[in-house]
This record gives C-alpha cells, structure tokens and sequence, in this order.
C-alpha cells in the first residue's frame, strides 16, 4: 500500500492542475501568429494596447463590475503588507480602471489587451480555468455607434482567424431589469426569478406564479420573457408581448432593432439570433448584449456588451463598451493560417565559415535554420521535422529539398 | 442540414417519450427497447436519438453532445442544471422526492447532525441548508431503505412512486422536498443556431399542440 501511494504522488506531480492546459508546437506557434495578427488588426482600428498586471489588491480587482467576480478569483497575501491579493479573472474592469485613473479629457479612449486570466472555477462544462483572454473595450461614447465598431470588430477577429459559419446572438439587460424593477419583487423571489429565466424554464416560472410569489400580469410577462427568442422576427414579436409596458424597454428594443439593421448593411452573411432572456454578466451589463457563436461548438466563442459607468468608483464614470474571447478556444476553432514548420532547413556540424554565413544570410531573410549537434544521436533532417538541407558543393552551400541526394 | 440530437435513458421517460414523438410523426428506426444499439436513426432525417443513462443526459446536452434531452427534474437538480434551457414539463415520469425515515427518526435526533442517506447529495445538503440543518451525508447507489431499518442513518432523501417500498420497510414519509417529472432541457447554443428547428421539436412535445 505505500509503495503504491508513493507512486501515486510522483505521477500526480507531473499532471496540469485541472482546467489548465499548455499550448506546444505547432499550435503554440499558430496562437502567438493568431495574437500578432489579432493586435495588428485592433492597432488599425486605433485601439490602444494595455498591458494590465497579473495581481493587483483585491478591492481594486472586485471593484464595480467585479463584484460579481468575487468567487472565480484566486486570492493570495501580500508578504510586504499584508493586504489581500487577487490574480485577474477578467481584464475588463482592469482597462476600466485604466481608463478612469488616465483620463485626462472627455475624449473617446480604445484600449485592446491580451493575457492570461485564471478562474477559481471553470465558466462552462469542460472549459479552462486559464483562458487566454483577448478584447478590446471602448470607453467614452454612448452611441449605437460604438456596440457597433465593438461588434464589428469582434466579427472581424473572427474572420481574421477564418472561423466559418459565424452566428451573432443579441440582448439586452435592461428589458429584464425594467420587468424586475416594475415588478417590485422581493430580494428572495428576484434571486429565484433570475435563476429561473437564465434557465428559460417555463415550468419552473409557472410554479413560482401557482406557489403566489409572481402575480398574473408578470407571470405572464416573464413568460413572454423567456419566450422570446429566435431569429430577426422576434423584434416584432417583442413589440407586440412586451412593447407599451415602459419607455426604457421601448427603447431597448428600438436600439436591438436599430443594431440589426446596422449588422445587416454591413455583415449580411452573418445569421443574427435575438434572445431577450439572456443575462450574461447581467449585475454590471447596462444594455447591449452581443455573443458569437459558430456551429459545432457548445458555447459562445466571444461575447461583450455595454457596461456604462463602471469606472465611477476609480474617479470617473463612462459610458463603455466592449467585448473578449479566449484566444485558445479561438485557435481550436480556426484554421491553421500559418506557414508550417516544415519549411526549415537542416544544417551540418560544420566549422566552415562559409556556410555560418550562409546559415546567417538565410536567418536574415527569414527562413528556419537549425544545425546539428555534433554529439547528439539521430539529430538529423526528419527529427527536427526539416523540409530541407544545406549541403556543399564544391565551395558553395546549397538550400536542396531533404530526399534530394547530391554526389 | 446538420442532425439534431435527442437525449433519452431507458425505462419510465422512453416510455413515457416515444408516444409524444410517434404524435409529432417521429419514429426510431429500430425499437430502442429491443436493441443493444444507443445511437438510434428516426423516421425524420435531421433527428436522431441518444440512449444514455438518465444520470447523463444534463451532461451531454450541456457539453453540446446532444442537443436537446429528456431528463427527471431530479437528476437536473443534482447536475445544477445551471447551464441548459429548461422549457417544458412534460408532465410524465412523474413522482415525489421526499425525506423518509422510521417513525419517530426526526425527534431521535434532534441534538445531533442528522444522518441523511442518499444518490442525491446535492438536493440533500441544498434542502437542509436552506433550514439551517447541520447534516452528515452518506452516499448510496441503491436500497436506501434499508439504511434506517439497519442504523446506516436517520433518515433517506429518495423518490417515491407508489410509497409502496416505503410501506413494505416500515418507514414513513416525513417530508416532500419537491415533486418531480420529466423536462425537456435544451442546449444554449443549439435554442440560438437550430432556433426554428428546436422550436419545433418542443411545440411537438408540448401536450396541448398534440391534443
């Protein structure tokens, strides 16, 4: 039994905690392609980089759209003074903060951001708890306008990384929020109610109705609620059910109308569903909802919204929007774009000063070169996965394809 | 057109379940209660079915492995059901999740963590903590009625048919934690990408569009 045991712990220490993975050749070179092409895309949008550290005190990461971020972050202590620590779990109320602390005119800011986030627990069935989180926000602006070059830009970076198929899922928060609001709900059968809704469970709605917690008018609202999902028709469904009701859902649903069309004129191969049940990051979103989904994959590749005022209590509220992904499940998803390994070059242990200038000339133009290790059994060609080699001939290094025998 | 898939276990909710889908004009191709074969082709090409163990159905419609699924409000409750669409009771496979024990159990142990056994621990530890019960939970697969009789516990968190079992071991049903039936539970991305098509299926299911 100890002998076994021991055994146990020395093959536990050399697995990945669960939800953490590494990234290796080729795919690891195919991610940090994806990331080069992904910044140069955002920096032509004119979005600037932040880099955001990796911990910061607790209270600054939980602060306003934190609050609800509280469980998914890893905590540790400060060794210099004591105070509680936390490691990121999303970069969006970090570039708030930025935004606020840096703020010096009213001036629309764009800021972009790459870098790994960690969950305490993974978000979905399956998923990681070290996504590598890729976005951009824009801070400033209230306008349809700015979802719009938010949306766009999320749709481009998915093109850019040539995901096909790609379906766009719209929302918005205060339709929900407005509902709740009017219907004065106590704090325990709001708790139920949100649960409820995020489930679209029917069933469940009716039996928070029949146990007299919900009366017959909102009953029959929240049903309409959950109900109201599909393709672009349900905008037209939404005015009938639930239109009349409030001025703000009014609004909500001229805005959701107003970002199909704008979606339609610019992306029209892109199919749009509108869900008005969906409370993704619901106690900091302020409106829009926008997710991209693609067939065969069970969650949303990249999501964002509109999440307003968030950096008052860093100084100074702003209108914001933005949106994220998680550059590893992206590169799952995407072709491979880049040029494969097998284009390098195999270079001999050789001291000749011609060909480490030949090694050097073709390093400078770009290409792969790896050279042999004298001592090192089977380092050849295929081992190092090489498409070609440098030979001699006669004084002059030669580039030829590996299977090529020269005399 | 890509296939959409449903989620079925063996047992009450088949049973319960082909008669609406025959309803709605869906056939399996082969008698899932005759073969040994779990993934079964319909009569309607875009549809085929999963025989899965009623346990896992919440865990492949959630993972997107099945799109839609049919699975007992318990099961759902132990798995969370945090992540998938809920939207119909399909009224059958119906029973009652109740804490049962010996008479007398609940005085007997007043003054102490009760020992609750059970498969659902996760119904179990929710139910007492809403009361603020302190309990020790002892994880069974099956005959939990014997747990009492033989001091393995205080009492059980089990279903109840008929009560039947209950009556036939001595014991009583002290409390009901819920009532349960079978609900139709739909994958998030599939009610967004297949919307017409997973609409459809649950006007089918629904006992009223089917008389």
């Amino acid at each position: 039994m100890q002998t076994l045991d021991s055994d146990c712990v020395s093959y536990d220490r050399l697995l990945l905690p669960e939800g953490v993975q590494e990234v290796l050749p080729p795919k690891s070179w195919q991610l940090e392609c994806a990331r080069r092409a992904l910044l140069d895309l955002y920096w032509r949008w004119g979005f600037d980089l932040i880099r955001p550290p990796l911990i910061e005190y607790l209270d600054s990461l939980l602060t306003g759209a934190g609050a609800d971020l509280n469980v998914q972050t890893f905590k540790l202590t400060d060794q210099v003074n004591g105070r509680t620590l936390g490691v990121r779990s999303d970069m969006t109320t970090q570039a708030a903060r930025i935004d606020a602390q840096r703020l010096t005119t009213d001036a629309p800011a764009r800021y972009c951001y790459i870098g790994s986030v960690l969950h305490t627990r993974t978000e979905e069935p399956g998923g990681s708890r070290a996504p590598l989180q890729i976005g951009a926000e824009k801070f400033g602006d209230s306008s349809l306008t700015s979802d719009m070059e938010i949306v766009s830009l999320m749709l481009e970076s998915l093109r850019l990384l040539e995901i096909e198929g790609v379906g766009l899922d719209l929302g918005h928060v205060q339709v929900y929020r407005r509902l709740v609001e009017r219907a004065k709900l106590d704090a325990t059968v709001d708790a139920r109610l949100f649960d409820i809704v995020q489930r679209k469970s029917r069933p469940d709605l009716d039996s928070l109705a029949a146990d007299g917690l919900l009366d017959e008018r909102n009953h029959e609202r929240f049903a309409s609620l959950i109900d109201l999902n599909g393709g672009v028709n349900t905008l037209a469904r939404a005015r009938s059910d639930i239109g009349g009701i409030d001025a703000e859902i009014d609004h909500a649903i001229d805005e959701l109308a107003s970002m199909v069309d704008a979606i339609q004129s610019r992306y029209a191969d892109h199919e749009i569903f509108i869900d008005f049940a969906e409370l993704r990051g619901y106690r900091y979103k302020t409106g829009l909802l926008f997710a991209a989904f693609a067939p065969g994959h069970g969650r949303e590749l990249a999501r964002g919204g509109r999440y307003d005022n968030v950096g008052r209590v860093f100084g100074k509220g702003r209108p914001a929007t933005g949106f994220s992904a998680d550059l590893n499940v992206l590169i799952e998803r995407g072709v491979d774009t880049i040029q494969s390994d097998h284009s390098s070059i195999f270079a001999p242990a050789d001291d000749d000063a011609a060909l480490a200038a030949e090694i050097a000339r073709l390093r400078d133009m770009g290409r792969r070169v790896i050279v042999a290790s004298p001592g090192a059994l089977e380092d050849n060609a295929a081992a190092n996965n090489c498409d070609y080699r440098l030979i001699r001939d006669y004084y002059q290094w030669h580039v030829v394809p590996v299977n090529k025998h020269v005399e | 057109m890509t296939q959409l898939t449903l989620a079925l276990s063996k047992g009450r909710i088949l049973e319960a379940t082909l008669p609406r889908l025959a309803e709605a004009g869906i056939t399996p191709a082969i008698d899932p209660d005759q073969s040994r074969e779990l993934l079964i082709n319909t009569s309607r090409d875009d549809l085929r079915l999963l025989i899965l163990r009623a346990t896992d159905v919440p865990t492949f419609v959630a993972y997107g492995a099945a799109d839609m699924g049919v699975a007992g409000k318990d099961v759902l409750l132990e798995h969370g059901g945090r992540d998938l669409y809920e939207p119909l009771d399909l009224g059958i496979a119906g029973c009652r999740l109740v804490v049962a024990g010996l008479p007398g159990a609940l005085a007997a142990a007043e003054r102490r963590p009760l020992r609750v056994a059970t498969k659902f621990v996760g119904i179990a530890r929710d139910y007492y903590a809403r009361q603020g019960r302190q309990i020790e939970i002892i994880k069974l697969y099956g005959s939990m009625e014997l747990a009492p009789i033989v001091g393995l516990a205080d009492v059980i968190v089990d279903l109840v048919d008929t009560g039947n079992t209950l009556k036939a071991n001595g014991l009583e049903a002290f409390e009901t934690i819920q009532w349960i039936s079978a609900r139709l539970v739909v994958n998030k991305a599939a009610q967004k990408l297949e919307n017409e098509r997973v609409r459809e299926l649950i006007n089918a299911f629904e006992p009223d569009a089917n008389g």
